[in-house]
């Protein structure tokens, strides 16, 4: 019944001629031809309205409600809608909606820091696509990776894509450190963020150097055993280190001990490396990113590049800067 | 001159990024310092023309007036990223199709490695081994390191060349800085991969890794060039020199530093400066042991129970 009532409404509004025809049986029986005949005539009268007001729409997809639910405000060749399409974004609204124009330069900023995080994301798509492949144990994490290098497809481009990934992520990370030195960035207000900065360098570091461990092969072996090798000579934590011995420290409790979960690098070190490697470490630097990055917005951006300071105005306020014009 | 040798090296697939890496901060360096000299000649103009300095827009870069002094970051800086993006996956396909992983046998630790080296960004610190005892290069020194670059805006109390590349308002700041990461870091990234050899030995670029290859050196102590045989004449001694070593650098430094930067000495505070000063020192330290090593086999300074420096 309630089917029928729209039905008919709707007819009144659109078509007189089905109006006179609709009120009248609505007590009564109808034939299924007559029902029949008038879906035929609603189904003519209707669509070619219906069609149009498609066409129209798809011809100006971003009216669409689909369009709007997604972007939250509608498309315009305008300088707000510009910044809009910016700030509205999730993925896009660390930006601000505008910048210094000389800011996109690239021989003052060289894409470093941008890069680097560019490759994190490359890493965290490879690596997560590999730890399908992989097991963190001494009997198949080496069989893995020939398994990944030989039969699984597109395994071997995979491997070396994250291993290429990482090492151009701690070269673009030491260049985005020295460029920020040598546009003098770290000076106030972002001298805060230049430590975050630093804990992002080790972090780097630690997530390639963990990283190399897991193939299980003779290469990652000894760099980790070169490597953690040294922390036997920590001062006061290690058996081997300064006063480490007087301090009661022996091969089974003394810092390397707690790195590598046992003495040698072995089994326990491997699940280790793993850890650090996939979750631990990703997650640190995760926060230290976040961090990062807010920062570089509350500190006024990114640094410049800016006008240039003369001497004589080094140890008076910022004043006359305003006056020279940004 | 064996080249193959070279080009064996040079070539093997975790080698590649250092034989990047050397290009690209050649690259970047010229480009940092081409924009510094740039800005150098423009602080120089507007120091000598005050009446310009008022109304110059202060950069090198071009500026009218009726430019917007901002642009939209859409699609101004957005297709910049996009484009850094695409070009960077376009070199990782490239690399990654034409050059494998390395992948050596299934981990052994009865056969060791010869040479057995770290990743490639450690290489440094592996090298330090040479010169250091494994507590001062493996735990010490990277510790050093991460401190003194935490402190650098602490201490750093220059308000020039704040946002701009500059040559002439940092020379100190930069100059140690290059310094650090050109000589100390890079460097000795590159001796370990392309000169250390078997056994750690030093082989010159294109000499043949010999497997084989013995040195005979002896190495000494200082204490011993100086006639002291007795543990604690041992101890004391090199507390001396390793005290003399701070006491009077830092005397030296501070005079240079007074004069030849009174600005920076008048802007900085007491805590600033030692820390600087104790940094700045125990850098320097690290080139002078290391030729104390080469040129007069020195091994240790400071013989103790305990510990060896």
């Amino acid at each position: 019944m309630a089917d029928d009532d729209v039905k008919v409404s709707g007819d009144g509004a659109r078509s007189p001629s089905n109006a006179t025809n609709g009120g009248a049986p609505k007590n009564g029986k109808k034939g299924i031809g007559i029902i029949v005949k008038e879906e035929v005539e609603a189904f003519r009268a209707e669509m070619p309205g219906k069609v149009k007001e498609q066409i129209e729409s798809v011809k100006d997809p971003t009216k669409t409600q689909l369009y709007t639910s997604i972007f939250r405000h509608k498309r315009d060749e305008t300088p707000r809608n510009r910044a809009l399409g910016v700030l509205s974004n999730v993925f896009l609204h660390l930006h601000p909606a505008k910048i210094n124009r000389d800011s996109v330069r690239y021989p003052y900023t060289w894409g470093m820091g941008g890069i680097t995080f560019y490759l994190f994301i490359v890493l965290t798509f490879t690596g997560v696509l590999l730890m399908f492949y992989y097991h963190p144990t001494k009997v198949q994490a080496f069989r893995d990776v020939l398994y990944l290098e030989h039969d699984v497809p597109f395994g071997k481009i995979l491997r070396n894509m994250h291993r290429w990934a990482a090492h151009l992520m701690v070269i673009a990370v030491e260049l985005h450190m020295f460029r920020v030195f040598l546009t003098g960035s770290y000076k106030k207000p972002r001298e805060f963020n230049w430590n975050v900065g630093v804990i992002l360098l080790v972090l780097t570091l630690l997530l390639s150097f963990t990283g190399y461990l897991l193939p299980d092969d003779q290469l990652g072996f000894w760099a980790v055993t070169v490597g953690t090798n040294m922390a036997r000579a920590t001062p006061l934590l290690g058996n081997e280190g300064p006063f480490g011995s007087q301090l009661g420290m022996t091969p089974y409790n003394d810092v390397r001990f707690g790195l590598l979960g046992g003495s040698i690098v072995d089994a326990n070190a491997l699940l280790r490396a793993y850890i650090w490697h996939c979750i631990a470490i990703p997650i640190i630097a995760s926060v230290f990113m976040i961090v990062h990055f807010w920062r570089v917005r509350k500190d006024g951006g990114i640094s410049g590049p800016a006008p240039v300071m003369l001497a004589s105005e080094a140890d008076k306020p910022r004043r006359a800067q305003s006056a020279a014009g940004a | 001159m064996n080249w193959h040798q070279l080009w064996t090296i040079a070539t093997t697939p975790d080698n590649i990024p250092i034989t990047a890496l050397l290009p690209l901060v050649l690259f970047y360096l010229w480009l940092a310092f081409r924009q510094a000299k740039g800005n150098d000649e423009l602080i120089a103009q507007l120091e000598a023309d005050p009446a310009l300095a008022k109304t110059h827009h202060r950069k090198t870069w071009p500026f009218r007036p009726g430019w917007q002094k901002e642009v939209h970051v859409w699609p101004f800086l957005l297709r910049m990223e996009f484009l850094a993006a695409i070009i960077v996956t376009a070199i990782l396909m490239v690399w990654s199709i034409t050059m494998s992983a390395p992948l050596e046998e299934p981990a052994n630790p009865n056969l060791t490695m010869n040479p057995a080296k770290a990743p490639w960004y450690f290489l440094g610190l592996q090298e330090m081994l040479v010169y250091f005892d494994p507590w001062i290069a493996g735990v010490v020194m990277p510790t050093l390191i991460i401190i003194g670059l935490m402190v650098i805006p602490y201490i750093d109390t220059n308000p020039l060349g704040s946002g701009y590349y500059t040559l002439k308002q940092r020379k100190f700041s930069i100059g140690t800085f290059c310094f650090g990461f050109l000589i100390l870091w890079v460097s000795m990234i590159i001796i370990g991969t392309f000169i250390r050899g078997p056994g750690w030995q030093w082989f010159w670029p294109g000499q043949t890794w010999d497997h084989n290859r013995l040195i005979y050196e002896v190495n000494r102590d200082l204490p011993d060039l100086f006639g002291i045989t007795s543990n604690l004449g041992k101890g004391i001694f090199g507390a001396i020199v390793v005290g003399g070593y701070f006491a009077i650098g830092g005397f030296v430094m501070t005079a240079l530093f007074r004069r030849k930067m009174p600005r920076d000495w008048r802007r900085m505070s007491l805590l600033q400066y030692q820390i600087m000063m104790f940094l700045m020192l125990t850098m320097v330290a690290l080139p002078i042991k290391m030729l104390l090593r080469l040129s007069l086999h020195i091994k240790y300074v400071w013989i103790t129970p305990w510990f060896n420096v």
